[in-house]
């Protein structure tokens, strides 16, 4: 998986001036968020239920490390295997190592975010397995050779024009025009796939505890055909996943569908136990769980333990401005969004990912919208306030906040320093109290004006009396 | 072995990007995962982080009775008659229903339906209805579905009014393919088998052997968004689902 959020800045104004790409968001940006909203007025119970899903999330996280040894022995007792990667490289390397055991050519795969944090494509096909993307969207950006700009709904950068041009090219077909058409012909592509497959990897959106069970949900039926028809099943999920009872299961259920894609259900839910049993007459020979660390433990350890609670719904990216203004892939990583300006600066580094907490608005409407209740506003400053003190970032900007802090700090100086300001802009001001340029800030001012104050300020109009 | 709990009111310790990407200088341990301590690795650095070592058997004990005895989160709310709800919420989603008075009336119901839709008349169905009396042209035969079939019908376990979902169950003589290859599904549902909700659900998987290998919550044919957002039924499993609704 590229790396490439160090471009942030030029990547957004590049975004922001790309007409196709608005055309998309804003599209997007109608259908997700007003689906979501009549769904969600729907159900009284919502609220409840987000109440609820982030208790049993702080609940498991707590007890992480029993409840996936009690999923483990699950999995076992059914027939599986449960692998554990502490890393990327460790996940690919037992990916790879279980394909080549099957003696596989084919491996079919369904969406999983997982496996593109994991860079799973590039190791497998690296180690020469031909890798086909099964979900639509997914399949699309595979032909476009990109990487997914949302993490539901990957392809929706492209217009239909660009996916007609991306079969034409790709399938050696008459050009379909239609969004129909251009549906029946990745099916009637891709079916032979699924059928050709020794392997098919799927992501696990839940694993319950209680009895070994991996939960996809899907609504093209692409993660039921990579499961059921090739010889091995390989399930990638982060180790965070994990929840202790069927029971819990409903509740996240209830708020994945209505949160990611505003449906009451998604059309396809699966739950997975183990291989193929005696008399079965379909279904893999052998199950594999990748249970996948990757920085988790660690982030379990840190300030950072609620952005755990994630189930990846996407709700966050649909209803933040920056997000849509400049699309996913200016983002730089797996994870674009709010989400992913927290998490790519846990994986990549602060320094790398400088931007992206930055560019926040903190206007807070992810956190009102996440279905687990993640404050993710408060980790992004957070964040901002850990890139200070790791003296990343420009440096003009951190000798000007320690000197505001030092002057700020002595009231006898910040009181003359106040007196000084604001005369000084209510003179620049002048008569229509707009300062139009401001000296050492240009940029700032290029696109707006500065209202000056007023000439007095709040503590000059405080008695000194009241103040002691 | 165990450090303090991370303590968020110390802001500049110095550990602190060590413990958040100490991933990146583990390269080095790399042979663990091959000597098989990958696991016990990651489990013992979660007791670690969570500033508490492994856990006390008392303290598993509870763990072990949350997961036998989940306590009861909200459930919508629902009115009574579920078979009405169960309709409404799976035809929203573009499957259709057909009521019939009896099991005895599927062959018939099925043989039109392949004539309104022009269907090949060699069909998949499941063990439990292959002895029905099907009707000449039909052909019925059982097992996994062929690569090119055309027209499943399965029984359902259960529906949950609660999604308007079908349930189904893999099993010797319920195969996981029908579900997803043919371009037509028809399930057969007796009325009785509507639960409310998913939890409810689950009791009955409990009570009635446990978990099958696959268990395939099914609401409507299948679906994308993925291109300009403009649904499409059919993407990859069938483009039409059609419910026997008997009782």
């Amino acid at each position: 998986m590229r790396f490439e959020t160090p471009r942030f800045k030029q990547a957004a104004v590049v975004a922001l001036h790309d007409e196709r790409l608005r055309t998309a968001l804003a599209r997007s940006r109608v259908g997700f968020i007003g689906h979501r909203q009549a769904a969600v007025d729907a159900l009284p119970e919502f609220e409840q239920l987000r109440d609820t899903a982030a208790q049993i999330k702080d609940h498991v996280l707590d007890h992480l490390d029993y409840y996936l040894q009690r999923y483990e022995q699950a999995v076992v007792a059914a027939g599986g295997k449960v692998h554990w990667a502490h890393d990327d490289s460790e996940a690919q390397r037992i990916i790879v190592d279980i394909c080549r055991a099957a003696d596989a050519k084919v491996i079919t795969k369904g969406k999983s975010m997982v496996s593109e944090e994991i860079g799973l494509n590039d190791a497998l096909i690296a180690a020469g397995y031909e890798v086909v993307e099964t979900d639509l969207g997914e399949y699309i950006i595979q032909l476009a050779k990109e990487p997914p700009s949302h993490i539901v709904g990957p392809a929706l950068h492209k217009t239909r024009e660009q996916v007609t041009a991306l079969f034409a090219e790709h399938h050696g077909r008459a050009r379909k025009e239609t969004v129909a058409e251009l549906v029946t012909e990745a099916r009637e592509m891709l079916r032979d796939k699924f059928f050709r497959a020794d392997v098919g990897i799927t992501g696990g959106n839940f694993l319950i505890a209680e009895t070994g069970t991996s939960v996809i949900v899907t609504n093209e039926g692409n993660g039921d055909l990579t499961q059921t028809l090739p010889r091995v099943h390989i399930v990638t999920s982060g180790i965070e996943r994990v929840l202790p009872s069927l029971d819990d299961l409903p509740v996240f259920l209830r708020l994945l569908a209505r949160s990611a894609t505003g449906q009451d259900t998604e059309t396809y839910t699966t739950l997975s136990t183990g291989p193929r049993r005696a008399g079965d007459p379909d279904g893999p020979e052998e199950y594999h769980v990748v249970l996948v660390d990757n920085g988790r433990t660690q982030m379990l350890g840190s300030r950072f333990r609620k952005m755990l609670r994630c189930i990846r719904c996407g709700a966050c990216m649909n209803h933040c401005p920056v997000y849509g203004s400049v699309g996913g892939h200016a983002y730089g990583w797996v994870y674009p969004g709010p989400m992913g300006a927290v998490l790519t600066p846990i994986y990549q580094g602060l320094k790398d990912s400088y931007d992206l907490p930055n560019a926040c608005t903190l206007n807070g409407r992810c956190q009102s919208v996440c279905p687990v209740k993640i404050p993710l506003p408060e980790m992004l400053r957070e964040l901002r306030h850990l890139q200070h003190v790791e003296r990343v970032g420009p440096r003009l900007q951190r000798s000007a906040l320690a000197a505001w802090r030092f002057v700020a700090s002595q009231p006898w100086l910040y009181r003359i320093a106040e007196k000084l300001a604001t005369t000084t802009l209510a003179r620049l001001g002048g008569a229509g109290r707009r300062v139009r340029k401001l000296p050492f800030a240009e940029g700032w001012t290029q696109s707006r004006d500065l209202p000056a104050p007023a000439g007095s300020t709040f503590l000059s109009q405080v008695p000194r009396s009241k103040r002691a | 072995m165990s450090k303090p709990a991370f303590d968020p009111d110390v802001d500049d310790r110095p550990s602190f990007m060590e413990r958040l990407f100490p991933w990146k200088q583990r390269v080095s341990k790399k042979p663990l995962y091959q000597l098989g301590v990958g696991r016990d690795l990651i489990l013992d650095t979660i007791a670690d982080q969570l500033g508490r070592g492994p856990l006390q058997p008392a303290a598993r004990a509870a763990l072990a009775e949350r997961i036998s005895r989940a306590p009861r989160h909200p459930r919508p709310a629902l009115p009574d008659d579920l078979a009405e709800v169960f309709t409404q919420r799976i035809t929203r989603r573009a499957a259709t229903v057909q009521t019939l008075a009896d099991i005895g009336d599927v062959p018939a119901a099925v043989a039109a339906h392949l004539r309104t839709h022009c269907l090949p008349t060699h069909i998949a169905v499941s063990d439990p209805l292959a002895a029905l009396a099907w009707p000449a042209p039909l052909q019925v035969h059982t097992g996994a579905a062929q690569r090119n079939e055309a027209v499943a019908v399965s029984l359902a376990r259960l529906a949950v009014a609660e999604t308007g979902s079908v349930l189904l169950g893999s099993g010797s003589d319920t195969p996981t393919t029908h579900n997803f290859v043919p371009d037509d599904h028809l399930v057969v549902l007796h009325r009785q088998d509507i639960v409310a909700h998913l939890e409810d659900a689950w009791t009955s998987l409990r009570n009635h052997g446990g978990m099958p290998r696959a268990v395939n919550l099914i609401a409507g044919p299948s679906r994308t968004g993925d291109i300009e957002q403009t649904i499409q039924l059919g993407a990859h499993g069938p483009r039409r689902l059609h419910i026997l609704l008997i009782g």
